[in-house]
């Protein structure tokens, strides 16, 4: 098969995740990513595209959000107000719609990549209202009749946080990838991309450190990725050393827990252990 | 082909994954042959691990008995390389037509070997005598022999151990056992499923602009602009927890204390409310868990109407004469009804109600925990068992509940 996807200098993807992307690519299908806050779900969709040098459209989903913006928005408002105080033609209801991400995906004359950024935040029926749209990629606007069909089927990465359960419907038409929380390797090699000149010692001590402190049990919001590079950021701004890593009490320890308690344990259990 | 050529080894991959509950549609199974015919695979054992999870699996709770299924099936391939070449050239010819994956599949079947890796196993199985650690032949862990843990060989056959990368291998080392959903997860989890018991209405204060009803009505009044208000969607789910501390309860206090947090902060709802009690109710229940400040259940039958939510979480283990003594309480000598009757009125007035029990279910034919699940519906307390109750919550009790719930009003 033709472009694989092998992830980008900046983005570091798993075996598993490149085989998932390859498959959603080949069969056409979406690609729905799970995953642990903060690890990478929503660059997988910019690697994607800068990869197949596709442009990208970004749906960033809220819980107000209903299936129908991502195709199109009828600014009745706009209507209602040219109506009454405007001088522009308002029987021309074409000029009111507007295409949402998916429909613009869908008329552009070269491939996109179109992210559906956390789908779990919208109402439960949210996903089963795209499902139509998704399989034949094409859609009929009823207000003037037109019908928007893909012209070169886009690339639709979906990101969930499981904050809610996703309908089967859903699911079974999609390709599932769950993002594993990175081991030690692959974590080094996320944080030299961030990092690329850093000092070996200060990298291991780092990761050793961060990953001593995830395996603390009871914490409510262990650090993710984007904690730990920003922690590194903070050590060698300091210029602290890789030995002082090694003790109980690590230095900067806001910049990893973002929870009050999750503090508290872990400085009390610093203290117990001297 | 006539040795089993029935592609036996592919469909028992489909029917052991439905099989262990992995619920693959016929949709699902014909996108893994639409991707496996386009190449996906990349002609590895590897590649047909990644592309048959990415397309089978629609949950990570599902990924460790995926690993499970997908390493029994294909260790315990019992064919020549041949036959199973064959096997799934023929098999796959029939569903989709898909002559033109013939090389890819013949690559990938090739560098899977199952048998030639199996024969040269058993002979160094037999070989070996003494444990064995790194080295280029011996089962033991680390090393490049395709054989043990650790390995790094790229068709390698695992035996049992951690680590390791290669298909079989990870399809064996289960490192995705702590997402089964039948395991008690994060607050953030039992939050996500307490999430799902809303029901949203619109009720209260008009706030909110309705656009379509807007237009609607202006429309109707010949374009002078008439604006509709409404309320705002609001989940008009009302929750009540009781919450047995202490004792026989002190295992799991972690758990409960998780459970309450994700109600408490996750939820969600409209109004929620909790209360301790200790092994069983009576009279009474307590606003904290030292019991310093009493609340009488008769307080609560006059607050909370019916269409408020009870659930209740205890082990419901306790000595049978807690449950049918005659006394307010075990303890004190003032006469009321037993411990039963007391939950009864409890299941009689609130009819939305469910019992989470930590104990696992093996232990619910204690007898007091079947006196209790006779009067309130009663799921584990763990994420599958949340999901349970909270499909179960909203729908009514079942007759033959609500009949045996008044049996034990009219003894108390």
């Amino acid at each position: 098969m033709n472009g694989q996807f092998v992830g980008t200098p900046d983005y570091i993807a798993s075996t598993a995740l490149r085989s998932a992307v390859d498959v959603a690519v080949a069969i056409e299908r979406p690609l729905l990513i799970k995953g642990e806050p903060g690890t990478g779900k929503t660059l997988l969709a910019e690697a994607v595209a800068a990869s197949m040098n596709a442009p990208l459209i970004r749906w960033q989903v809220r819980s107000t959000t209903r299936a129908v913006e991502g195709l199109y928005h009828y600014d009745t408002v706009r209507r209602l107000h040219d109506s009454r105080f405007g001088d522009s033609e308002v029987t021309d209801i074409a000029s009111y719609i507007d295409l949402g991400p998916l429909g613009r995906a869908f008329e552009a004359r070269e491939r996109h990549v179109v992210l559906i950024d956390e789908v779990d935040k919208a109402d439960l029926e949210f996903p089963n209202d795209l499902l139509h749209e998704l399989d034949v990629m094409s859609f009929t606007i009823p207000e003037t009749g037109r019908v928007v069909a893909a012209k070169l089927r886009p690339v639709v990465i979906i990101t969930s946080n499981n904050e809610k359960e996703l309908p089967d419907a859903f699911l079974r038409r999609c390709v599932f990838h769950w993002i594993d929380f990175p081991d030690r390797e692959l974590m080094s090699s996320i944080v030299q991309v961030h990092h690329p000149d850093i000092e070996r010692e200060l990298l291991a001590g780092a990761i050793e450190a961060f990953y001593r402190l995830r395996a603390t049990a009871g914490l409510r919001k262990p650090p993710s990725t984007s904690e730990l590079v920003d922690w590194i950021s903070a050590l060698r701004h300091s210029g602290i050393p890789a030995e002082q890593l090694l003790g109980a009490k690590l230095p900067f320890l806001g910049t990893l827990l973002k929870k009050e308690q999750d503090l508290a344990a872990v400085e009390g259990e610093g203290r117990r252990r001297g | 082909m006539s040795t089993g050529g029935d592609g036996r080894v592919f469909l028992s991959l489909l029917y052991e994954l439905r099989a262990a509950g992995v619920p693959v549609s016929t949709q699902g199974w014909l996108a893994f042959l639409e991707a496996l015919g386009k190449g996906a695979h990349g002609a590895s054992l590897d590649g047909l691990y990644h592309v048959a999870r990415c397309v089978l699996v629609q949950s990570e709770t599902q990924y460790d008995v995926f690993d499970q299924v997908f390493g029994y099936v294909f260790k315990d391939v019992p064919y020549d390389r041949q036959v199973l070449l064959n096997d799934l050239d023929e098999w796959l010819q029939e569903p989709q037509r898909l002559m033109s994956l013939d090389p890819s599949l013949r690559a990938m079947l090739e560098e899977l070997g199952i048998d030639e890796l199996r024969r040269q196993f058993e002979e160094r199985i037999a070989e070996q005598k003494e444990r064995h650690d790194g080295g280029s032949k011996w089962i033991g862990t680390g090393g490049t022999s395709p054989f043990g843990t650790g390995g790094a060989h790229p068709s390698g056959l695992r035996v049992g151990g951690g680590g390791g990368r290669s298909a079989l291998a990870v399809a064996d080392a289960r490192r995705y056992r702590a997402f089964r959903k039948d395991r008690v997860l994060d607050t953030r989890q039992m939050a996500a499923a307490l999430r799902r018991l809303r029901r949203l209405t619109r009720k209260g204060q008009e706030e909110e602009l309705d656009l379509d009803s807007t237009v609607r009505e202006t429309a109707r009044n010949c374009g002078d602009l008439e604006i509709v208000m409404r309320p705002p969607r609001k989940n008009d789910v009302r929750l009540v927890l009781l919450l047995d501390v202490g004792g026989s309860m002190d295992p799991h206090a972690q758990l409960v204390s998780r459970l309450f947090s994700a109600a408490h902060r996750g939820g969600g709802f409209r109004e929620f409310r909790s209360y301790y009690f200790h092994n069983c109710v009576y009279g009474k229940v307590y606003e904290d868990a030292q019991f310093e400040r009493p609340v009488p259940v008769q307080d609560l039958f006059r607050e909370l109407d019916q269409n408020w939510y009870l659930v209740m979480v205890g082990d419901a283990w306790m000595h049978p004469g807690e449950l049918t003594m005659t006394s307010g309480s075990f303890w004190t000598q003032a006469r009321g009804p037993s411990g039963l009757g007391w939950l009864a009125k409890l299941a009689d007035r609130f009819p939305h109600s469910g019992w989470l029990n930590p104990e696992p279910d093996r232990f619910w034919d204690a007898p007091s925990i079947h006196a209790i699940r006779a009067l309130f519906r009663m799921f584990p307390l763990s994420l599958s068992g949340l999901d349970e109750l909270v499909r179960e919550l909203p729908k009514a009790p079942r007759p033959e509940r609500r009949h045996l719930v008044q049996e034990v009003l009219r003894e108390a």
